[in-house]
């Protein structure tokens, strides 16, 4: 595999080039939408807020949407990131690990059984069940001597996904009542969020992305194979315990912002070892800002893919994200033995 | 130059006990060649003495401590093993392999220093790597791609090295290249090096120190001349055979019963 950028004054050059781009994509993400604003009076909502809709817009719906959508982009691409370097397999994501039927299973019965509703009940919500399963996962798939293996822990995701998601939808089809809201949720959405969603969040989104940096240099040496790594005087026990609270944080934060949003956490991360090769030193960061870029373009695209009806976000990955799955498969990269 | 023994071990695999009560020195400065049939526990042996197993009972004792009371890092400083059949990420370069030798010399403080660089240029030399250093792992041949992986365990300069079976699906000229490099690594570097090796003609030729192990027991160790005969091969391996002398080395040379063609026509005289 030939990677695009193969000196480090190259990928330095290419990180600030994507910096710019995910700027750009935030600014786009704020200026345009159904609703023309001009340039004006979006800076003058900074400076002067005077509580016209403009304004509102602006600050209570452009604002939030754009900064979850980035904050959602860069965790599920590091995410991602990480679960395919601890499970050995190119195809692994944040489902895999249950995390959004976790989620989702939360929001359902919370819904339910507890008169949950509200996008920021939702959120807490999909944070614990995300947390809660990834948790199950990570103890299932590392019961018995070897520890957390590829292969056990890859089974005890699609085993929970599967568990979890028929026990929802069998809430949800003998509750009896509409779950409009719970089935928006469904979809993966960044718009209609307030920035308290935002807020809650971000804190642990930061202290998890600076975590996964750190990570990288250890990453790096897992890569290996166990036996090499703990060869190398690695705890790889720490390596992967430290990995999987990073993820449990990005992917249940994103899950938590957003809902579920697919094929981000297999895509980006694809395009950036193309880009940069497999040393997570460049990786991390990398994923972080393509990943922020692929959400901002799609939530900006979904605006106007069906104008002036907004598509969601999961829908509009979904559609980018079916076609570089299969390729990606085809390729081979779904070996777990590897 | 590190000693290493163990001690009193035990090993097992769930509640099959594999070695018990084992004990064994390995010779300092030497080759040692751990030989045994498929399934005898050679292989589970080297890995306990690397830490990659922990024994049940009883320890290991690196340099006179006990390794698993010993930091990780710690040991690998003084001890590198090259599992059997590792396999690199794919787009791995050489170099970057390499490289990751250094890592238990690394720290938060301590990232990437002169001395790092300098071993991973004396490893990828030592090896004949420093040319196809810029190249992908996965696009080595076989051979290569073990000298490869020779250099990273020499990037962490460690007095010992462990290595699980490095000449498995390797042809014979690759074989030999790898023993010789490690030949030269023991005479040049006084380096020890214990392997586990399936090849019992070429582990008389590259051992000092031979270790044969039968269902969990060392059933005889010693300089190859002096330990091996029919009756060795026939307790360890379950074959009949005619020990004479290799024509080259000296060294024992096996030669197994069972079936064959006889030749119509004698061989030349000149081969």
């Amino acid at each position: 595999m030939d990677t695009l950028l193969t000196t480090r004054s190259r990928k330095i050059a290419g990180l600030i080039a994507l910096f710019l781009f995910f700027v750009a994509g935030m600014i786009c993400s704020i200026a345009f939408g159904v609703t023309n604003i001009s340039w004006r009076t979006i800076l003058l909502s900074y400076t002067e807020f005077n509580g016209s809709q403009e304004h509102l817009i602006i600050q209570n719906a452009r604002m939030p949407r754009a900064f979850i959508a980035a904050a959602a982009g860069a965790s599920l691409a590091v995410a991602g990131a990480l679960m395919q370097g601890i499970t050995r397999n190119q195809l692994a994501s944040p489902s895999l690990f249950g995390i959004n039927a976790g989620a989702a299973f939360f929001i359902v019965v919370g819904s339910a059984f507890f008169g949950a509703s509200g996008m920021s009940a939702f959120a807490t919500l999909a944070f614990i069940g995300a947390a809660f399963t990834s948790i199950l996962v990570y103890v299932l798939g590392s019961i018995g001597n070897d520890g957390l293996t590829p292969l056990k822990v890859t089974l005890a995701g699609a085993a929970l996904t599967a568990f979890f998601s028929s026990l929802s939808l069998g809430v949800l089809l003998t509750g009896g009542q509409t779950f409009d809201q719970v089935l928006y949720w469904f979809v993966g959405s960044v718009a209609g969020r307030d920035m308290n969603i935002f807020s809650a969040a971000a804190p642990f989104t930061a202290i998890a992305l600076i975590g996964a940096l750190f990570l990288a240099r250890h990453m790096n040496v897992l890569a290996l194979g166990e036996d090499v790594a703990v060869g190398l005087g690695q705890k790889t026990i720490y390596i992967k315990l430290a990995a999987g609270i990073i993820i449990v944080l990005l992917a249940g934060g994103s899950v938590s912002m957003a809902g579920p949003i697919a094929f981000v956490g297999i895509i980006v991360p694809h395009l950036t070892r193309y880009l940069v090769g497999i040393d997570y030193r460049w990786i991390i960061p990398y994923c972080a800002v393509l990943g922020s870029i692929l959400l901002l373009a799609a939530d900006i695209g979904s605006r106007y893919i069906l104008f002036p009806k907004e598509v969601p976000i999961g829908v509009m990955t979904a559609i980018i994200g079916v076609p570089f799955f299969v390729y990606i498969a085809r390729k081979g990269g779904g070996t777990l033995n590897e | 130059m590190s000693s290493i023994q163990a001690k009193n071990l035990t090993l097992s695999y769930g509640q099959k006990a594999i070695f018990s009560n084992l004990d064994l020195q390995i010779p300092a400065g030497k080759i040692t060649v751990f030989i045994g049939s498929n399934g005898c526990g050679k292989s589970t042996l080297l890995r306990s003495l690397a830490r990659l197993m922990k024994p049940t009972e009883g320890s290991i004792l690196l340099d006179g401590s006990q390794i698993a009371k010993l930091s990780s890092k710690e040991v690998a400083r003084k001890l590198a093993i090259l599992p059997q059949g590792p396999i690199a990420p794919e787009g791995l370069t050489v170099h970057q392999l390499v490289k990751q030798g250094r890592y238990p010399y690394q720290s938060w403080l301590q990232q990437w220093s002169h001395e790092d660089e300098k071993l991973v240029k004396k490893a990828l030399e030592v090896t004949h790597m420093s040319e196809l250093s810029n190249r992908s792992v996965d696009s080595l041949s076989g051979g290569q791609r073990q000298r490869a992986w020779i250099a990273m365990t020499l990037a962490q300069n460690t007095p010992t090295i462990l290595l699980d079976e490095p000449t498995t699906y390797l042809d014979m000229t690759h074989q030999i290249e790898i023993l010789d490099l490690l030949f030269d690594l023991n005479e040049q570097e006084n380096r020890t090096i214990v392997m586990v090796l399936h090849d019992i003609n070429l582990a008389c030729r590259y051992a000092h120190h031979i270790v044969a192990v039968k269902n969990g027991r060392i059933h005889a160790q010693g300089e190859p001349g002096v330990i091996m005969n029919k009756q060795l091969i026939r307790d360890v391996f379950d074959m009949e055979c005619q020990v004479t002398a290799d024509p080259l080395f000296g060294t024992p040379l096996c030669i197994p019963h069972g079936k064959g063609r006889k030749l119509a026509t004698p061989l030349n005289k000149a081969l």
